[in-house]
């Protein structure tokens, strides 16, 4: 079934959609992400143009990140005070992305920018985890091993503007919180994301936050600034489109719960490997694509340049 | 006395006066709704004659134009090992949408100075109004433009496309593809001798967006605002619908 989608200006095959909101949705469920990272690509795969991906991948995250956060409220694994800050954070790093995706629009950049960002971003993360997942798995096979202390006191603990995060059980300064939330905003305007693939490893490895509570905690923060995000860009580009949105949504909220059955069946440590492996393979797809030589070097963009 | 001289001008006219195009289109409003996927376009006519046929090959050419609009041409190269955008080039007005058909090759069917003077093929509807930024290889980013747009299947070139009846009846199908871009299509018909144009029509298509589309778009165009915190209240229900549903289905 075609569908004409009215912002994107172009009609596409509405199963696709459906599948593609599907295949994040079992992501999300499984893996407790929004799925932003692996959406915008697969947008851009079936010709959605870079602008409209960007800004409709975060209303699709916002609606995913809701039902996620949700089911952990029901948990009570949130920690809304460590919410709050990163969110403060979140919100001026999005505010400053937004201003620098409408610079290098205009400079014809914003497509290089935002597949670096992917690279680099994918690459390091994916390789941190894949390296700490396997160790884990590792040491999970043999039980004599060292026991990790739980607590590392770093140059992070000497910062001033100390407050206490109960349900986190962590007594530390506000300003690297602060700082993560700026840096997941920033990156969530610029690439569409919803950060959390890297907010979850910034919380547990940064700020030592327990695993039980960063996957609630961390959609608080990307929900709002996901939000944000979806407003600011159809107030500065026009570029959400609500047709596009809605399929995926829907796609996106069926896979999820299929996913999180599927997350049930695998051990935390094997969902981390198989997460590190799939973030790896797309930053390496979207590398290859910036270094070899492409089939057409000439590209169109409406409008003339200011 | 001006009825004379009109009169007058009508029969001293060229061939204009012998050969006429009486034309029609099948369509003359096209509503892009939710599922539009494209829309076949069928322009016919006829030749209208005053005088027994004049000598000469008859050849009819029909081009449909979308609304156009300025275009940026980027180029990528490579610096510092990864391919990135170094050069571009502004054409200020290159249409949207254009699809040419002719009942032979468009060579033979109108001639260099009349395809330059009525600006029909694709280089000529382009280049007529020209490459406003002075880059050195400016006809390159023409080309590429042409190139882009020729596998997207916005411009078309059917040679042979226009099928002629007796030497008097026409006809030419066009598929409009399914991402247009609204606006006034400009429907042309030219009927040639000897590569010489002896009458030309125009006919005007209009393409709008219609019903949830045009909702939708005109939403996210005058209230922007309104339409960002719709599609967030959107995305919040949905989420929250799915969570509760499902939790309802657990219990």
């Amino acid at each position: 079934m075609q569908l004409y989608l009215p912002i994107a200006e172009l009609s596409v095959n509405a199963f696709t959609l459906l599948g593609l909101g599907g295949i994040v949705g079992v992501l999300s469920g499984m893996f407790g992400v929004g799925g932003g990272f692996i959406i915008t690509p697969l947008l851009f795969f079936i010709g959605i143009p870079p602008a409209v991906a960007v800004a409709t991948g975060a209303n699709l995250v916002v609606a995913s990140s809701v039902s996620g956060l949700m089911a952990q409220v029901r948990r009570k694994a949130v920690d809304f005070r460590m919410g709050l800050v990163l969110l403060i954070g979140g919100l001026i790093g999005s505010g400053t992305g937004i201003v620098v995706f409408a610079m290098l629009s205009r400079l014809g950049q914003i497509d290089l920018f935002v597949q670096l960002c992917y690279v680099f971003f994918l690459g390091f993360i994916g390789l941190v985890m894949l390296r700490e997942s396997l160790t884990s798995l590792w040491r999970a096979r043999k039980p004599a091993g060292p026991i990790r202390r739980a607590h590392i006191h770093t140059w992070i603990h000497k910062l001033p503007l100390k407050i206490k995060f109960r349900a986190s059980g962590l007594y530390v300064s506000v300003l690297p919180p602060l700082v993560v939330g700026a840096g997941v905003g920033f990156l969530s305007a610029v690439m569409g994301v919803g950060g959390g693939f890297i907010m979850v490893p910034a919380m547990i490895y940064m700020l030592g936050v327990p695993t039980k509570v960063v996957v609630g905690t961390s959609l608080i923060q990307i929900i709002v600034v996901s939000g944000f995000t979806t407003v600011a860009h159809a107030v500065t580009s026009q570029t959400v489109d609500m047709v596009l949105a809605l399929l995926l949504i829907v796609g996106g909220v069926i896979g999820a719960q299929v996913g999180s059955r599927i997350g049930v069946m695998l051990k935390a440590e094997q969902l981390r490997v198989l997460l590190s492996l799939m973030v790896l393979a797309v930053g390496i797809r979207i590398g290859l694509d910036l270094v070899l030589t492409p089939v057409e070097p000439y590209s169109l963009a409406p409008g003339a340049i200011h | 006395m001006i009825r004379a001289a009109l009169l007058l001008l009508a029969f001293a006219g060229p061939a204009a006066a012998r050969e006429t195009i009486v034309a029609g289109l099948s369509e003359n409003m096209v509503a892009i709704t939710t599922n539009f996927t494209g829309s076949q376009i069928l322009v016919y006519g006829a030749i209208r004659r005053d005088a027994p046929e004049p000598p000469g090959t008859l050849e009819v050419v029909v081009t449909v134009e979308g609304p156009s609009g300025a275009v940026t041409v980027r180029k990528k190269s490579r610096r510092w090992g990864i391919w990135m955008n170094t050069a571009s080039a502004t054409i200020t007005r290159a249409p949207s949408f254009y699809a040419i058909a002719s009942s032979g090759p468009m060579a033979q069917a109108m001639s260099a100075t009349d395809n330059l003077r009525y600006q029909v093929t694709v280089p000529r509807a382009i280049r007529s109004v020209g490459v406003a930024s002075a880059v050195a290889d400016a006809p390159d980013f023409l080309d590429a433009l042409i190139r882009l747009r020729t596998a997207e299947g916005r411009y078309i070139i059917d040679e042979g496309g226009v099928s002629v009846v007796q030497q008097t009846l026409f006809r030419a199908d066009f598929s409009l593809p399914a991402d247009l871009v609204e606006g006034d299509y400009r429907v042309r018909m030219f009927i040639t001798r000897n590569g010489q144009v002896v009458d030309q029509h125009q006919e005007v298509i209009q393409v709008t967006k219609a019903g949830l589309e045009r909702w939708i778009n005109t939403l996210a165009q005058t209230q922007p605002l309104i339409y960002g915190l719709l599609a967030l209240v959107l995305a919040v229900v949905a989420g929250w619908a799915a969570s509760a549903a499902f939790s309802v289905r657990r219990r």
